[in-house]
């Protein structure tokens, strides 16, 4: 492990012992990366290893304490995000804000436009410019079509064509596949491969491994703000990228269980809401994990959603152990024994401003009650008792959770349904965003769990996770749910061709 | 030694802080202000934006805002001066006043969980037309002949002493508030409602039925102001109380609830709320003229949404530094990255 040598081809962009404090939190200790033009570049680390911090830093969002970013091998100072800009330097957000009103065009050329006489929009020549910029991409997208309703990964690429309108060099991009489905990734990647060979620098965040190493050339990994190492990723291995950003040896990243299923739990039976799912039935016993997978947009979390009584079903019914659930009313769901950790722990899953304690708190406020009056003692031991067991890392239980890193802000939505004891636990996409040493404490909790005897539905858009994890794979098409797949038989293929609609099971 | 640092930078600490600078202030240089006759006038006239302050506090907590509030007061208020003039008793009249209010709650409630509309524009709405119905209800009518026990439970003091009798019963009301926003399942529920709907609901929290009981006990304590302001001023008017939810609002603000919900205590709102009434007094013995009064109302609103973001960088600021002034402890959270 050596620091990037000196010698070779000027790199385009370069960090050189960067390091930036937080008050007492030292973000980036030294560290030094550098990006050559038709390279492209992956940033590894752990959530909170500092990658936001580097990126920010790239693109002048923050300045460093000590250290230099080097471009074109000069020293330069960026005042903020608009100097970077002007250097060359775009950053691709895993969530791109474009104005939905506006067509993709105008989103690309917003503020500048070209001009005819008396000031007036040139509406034909940036309609044009921007079909040449999708031309360049290899995409399909009409210039003149509104941001509105387009797809995240299109999304993306409006923000990757915005990037090369401004003749960008260095293309930064933040966990830009998490919310993407396969073909979608497969799409964006072939438009990263385009820019590599026109001569771009991309600098590439992923926490999937697999995508790492397809993509990129060249690997450089942090720990805890600390640079650990540059290095071509030709001849690593996934568990050698993982022994570099862990600082061990991980664990198995799926260590599922072997449990006899028991008695039926969770009973689903000809659910329907209109338009959104459609005839959905399925069983899932104690002690059984069973992944529910499909593209976005399948209707698996509406599903959850109704199942759990955040929207109502038009029509069939679901019981917890026997019982019939009541439409619409979350509430009856929890107390019959059902939980559901949400898809966005952001916005459903934790009350952001919210200590951790009352966080853990909100699904004990019928049983920590004592003569109708919050019993305090109990809240708190309560919320540090799960705290401490999911091994959430946090200063004060009564810090608020955005805080916490997003691995940690999982466990604590965990540990919020955990501490209802639950027969059945649903989980959406538990572990997106969330780094891969958290990612195989979620998976050994929910494993765990089913030997516990608890029945849990996994919904996850992250097929290595579904088929390492799960007893049966259901699959949802469009609305309806249409494979079951059993352990053994189930495979990347043969739950992509159900979750397509290729198949007919 | 930490905790108390940041405790010290609350705004609802600050307010309280405020409040009793302005009542030493007042006692040492205005004339006529620390006499126990004048102290029992302002805690009077500041009772009804106090009654209205306790529900209004929980409301704006959980993220909504009641605007018809004086409008409900002028209307229980309008009801029960054109009964007593029917002959009604008063005994029969009061509870019917209670009951209108808890219908003009409801109403709203509904309005703001079914239908799903902005409680500050349906609000505003029937701000409008509950004061319309006041005033078909008794024209420009004034009656003021209730009888004698009532007006001087409403408007008298406890012998000598600077407490009116309606403060005893404000009292208790305030203790149960105060219970109910921070040691209660409910409380508890209302600020993650507040802070953030749509993790309430995920949490199993029954986000609407709370939101209406609040609109409907805001209408119930509204009606019961009503009365009382009828009973204290000794004078029934379908535009009794016009204006008041400003006071209430700027007052409720300036103890340091958050506008956006949420944030906030019952206590600092209380002592935004007779912060307000103190200066209002203090304005009324310096002849400062009713006018202008409400420009001082205006401006105190402004400055309350004002105050306490400032003392949340403040207290930020302190906790950046005292950060910085520490080790990491082994259990320092990761950066967000």
């Amino acid at each position: 492990m050596t620091h990037p040598s000196d010698t070779g081809p000027a790199p385009v962009l370069a960090l050189k012992d960067v390091s930036k404090s937080f008050g007492a939190v030292r973000a980036l200790r030294d560290v030094s990366l550098e990006l050559f033009p038709g390279e492209v570049h992956a940033l590894a680390g752990e959530n909170g290893a500092g990658k936001s911090t580097l990126i920010k830093t790239l693109a002048g969002v923050h300045r460093p304490d000590a250290g230099q970013v080097l471009l074109d091998g000069a020293s330069v100072v960026f005042h903020g995000p608009g100097d970077a800009r002007d250097a060359g330097i775009a950053v691709i957000y895993q969530e791109p804000t474009l104005f939905p009103d506006l067509s993709i065009a105008e989103n690309i050329y917003m503020g500048r436009q070209p001009r005819r006489a008396l000031g007036r929009i040139d509406h034909k020549a940036v309609h044009a410019a921007t079909a040449a910029l999708m031309r360049r991409l290899g995409v399909e997208l009409d210039p003149d079509r509104p941001a509105r309703g387009l797809s995240i990964a299109d999304q993306q690429i409006v923000e990757i064509a915005k990037a090369l309108s401004f003749d960008a060099r260095v293309l930064i991009m933040d966990e830009p596949t998490a919310a993407l489905t396969g073909s979608e990734v497969a799409r964006l990647f072939g438009v990263v491969r385009t820019l590599r060979e026109q001569g771009a620098a991309v600098l590439f965040i992923s926490h999937r491994l697999e995508e790492i190493f397809e993509i990129c050339q060249k690997v450089t990994t942090l720990r805890d703000g600390a640079w650990i190492a540059s290095e071509p990723l030709e001849g690593m291995t996934e568990d050698d990228l993982v022994r570099r950003m862990v600082g061990r040896d991980l664990e198995e990243l799926y260590p599922k269980q072997d449990v006899t299923p028991g008695e039926v739990a969770l009973s689903v039976r000809r659910l329907t809401r209109e338009g959104v799912f459609t005839d959905v039935s399925f069983d899932v016993r104690r002690g059984e994990i069973v992944g529910l997978a499909g593209l976005v947009g399948a209707g698996r979390t509406e599903v959850a959603r109704a199942v759990f009584g955040i929207d109502r079903w038009d029509a069939g019914e679901v019981e917890v152990d026997g019982r019939g659930l009541t439409n619409g009313a979350p509430s009856t769901a929890m107390a019959a024994g059902l939980a559901l950790v949400p898809e966005d722990r952001r916005a459903q899953g934790l009350v952001m401003d919210m200590s951790i304690e009352r966080n853990i708190g909100l699904t004990g406020l019928r049983t920590t009650v004592r003569a109708g009056l919050m019993d305090r003692g109990a809240e708190r031991s309560r919320s540090l008792d799960w705290a401490v067991k999911l091994q959430v890392k946090y200063a004060r239980l009564a810090d608020t959770v955005n805080t916490l890193s997003g691995g940690n802000q999982q466990k604590v939505v965990l540990a919020k349904w955990l501490a209802t004891g639950p027969k059945v636990l649903i989980v959406d996409e538990p572990t997106r965003g969330i780094d891969v040493g958290t990612k195989a404490e979620v998976h050994r909790l929910l494993s765990q769990l089913a030997a516990d005897g608890v029945a849990v539905l996994m919904i996850s858009s992250d097929l290595p996770e579904v088929l390492g994890m799960a007893d049966r794979v259901l699959v949802m098409h469009e609305g309806r749910i249409t494979a079951e797949i059993s352990r053994s038989d189930a495979t990347e293929e043969s739950v992509m061709a159900a979750a397509t609609g290729r198949a007919a099971a | 030694m930490p905790e108390s640092l940041t405790r010290a930078v609350r705004w609802d600490t600050v307010v309280g802080a405020l409040l009793v600078v302005v009542l030493l202030l007042s006692f040492a240089t205005v004339d006529g202000f620390g006499n126990a006759l004048n102290l029992s006038f302002l805690i009077g006239n500041t009772l009804p934006i106090a009654l209205i302050a306790l529900p209004m506090t929980l409301l704006v907590v959980s993220g909504e805002i009641d605007l018809s509030v004086a409008s409900t007061a002028g209307l229980s208020g309008a009801v029960m001066g054109a009964l007593w003039n029917q002959g009604m008793a008063i005994e029969t009249i009061i509870p019917i006043c209670l009951v209108i209010g808890v219908v003009c709650g409801l109403i709203n409630g509904l309005l703001v969980t079914r239908l799903g509309l902005p409680s500050l524009a349906v609000t505003i709405g029937t701000l409008a037309a509950y004061r319309g119905i006041a005033q078909i209800v008794l024209g420009s009518d004034a009656v003021t002949d209730f009888p004698a026990p009532y007006l001087d439970f409403a408007a008298g003091r406890i012998g000598d002493t600077f407490v009116p009798y309606a403060f005893l019963p404000f009292l208790v009301l305030l203790a149960i508030a105060v219970v109910a926003l921070h040691a209660t399942p409910f409380g508890r529920a209302l600020f993650a409602i507040g802070a953030s709907e749509e993790a309430a609901r995920f949490a199993g929290i029954r986000v609407k039925r709370q939101k209406l009981i609040l609109f409907t006990l805001t209408g119930l304590m509204a009606s019961l102001t009503g009365v009382f302001w009828a009973l204290h001023y000794a004078s029934a008017r379908y535009d009794n109380a016009t204006g008041l939810e400003l006071s209430v609002v700027a007052a409720v603000l300036l103890g340091g609830i958050d506008f956006d919900g949420g944030k906030g205590t019952l206590g600092g709102a209380i002592a935004g709320v007779f912060l307000l009434g103190a200066l209002q007094n203090v304005m009324s013995l310096k002849d400062v003229s009713a006018q202008s009064q409400i420009v001082v109302t205006g401006v105190l609103l402004v400055l309350s949404v004002l105050g306490p973001r400032v003392a949340r960088q403040i207290a930020v600021a302190r906790a950046g530094r005292r950060a910085a002034a520490s080790p990491p402890a082994a259990k320092t959270p990761t950066p967000t990255s």
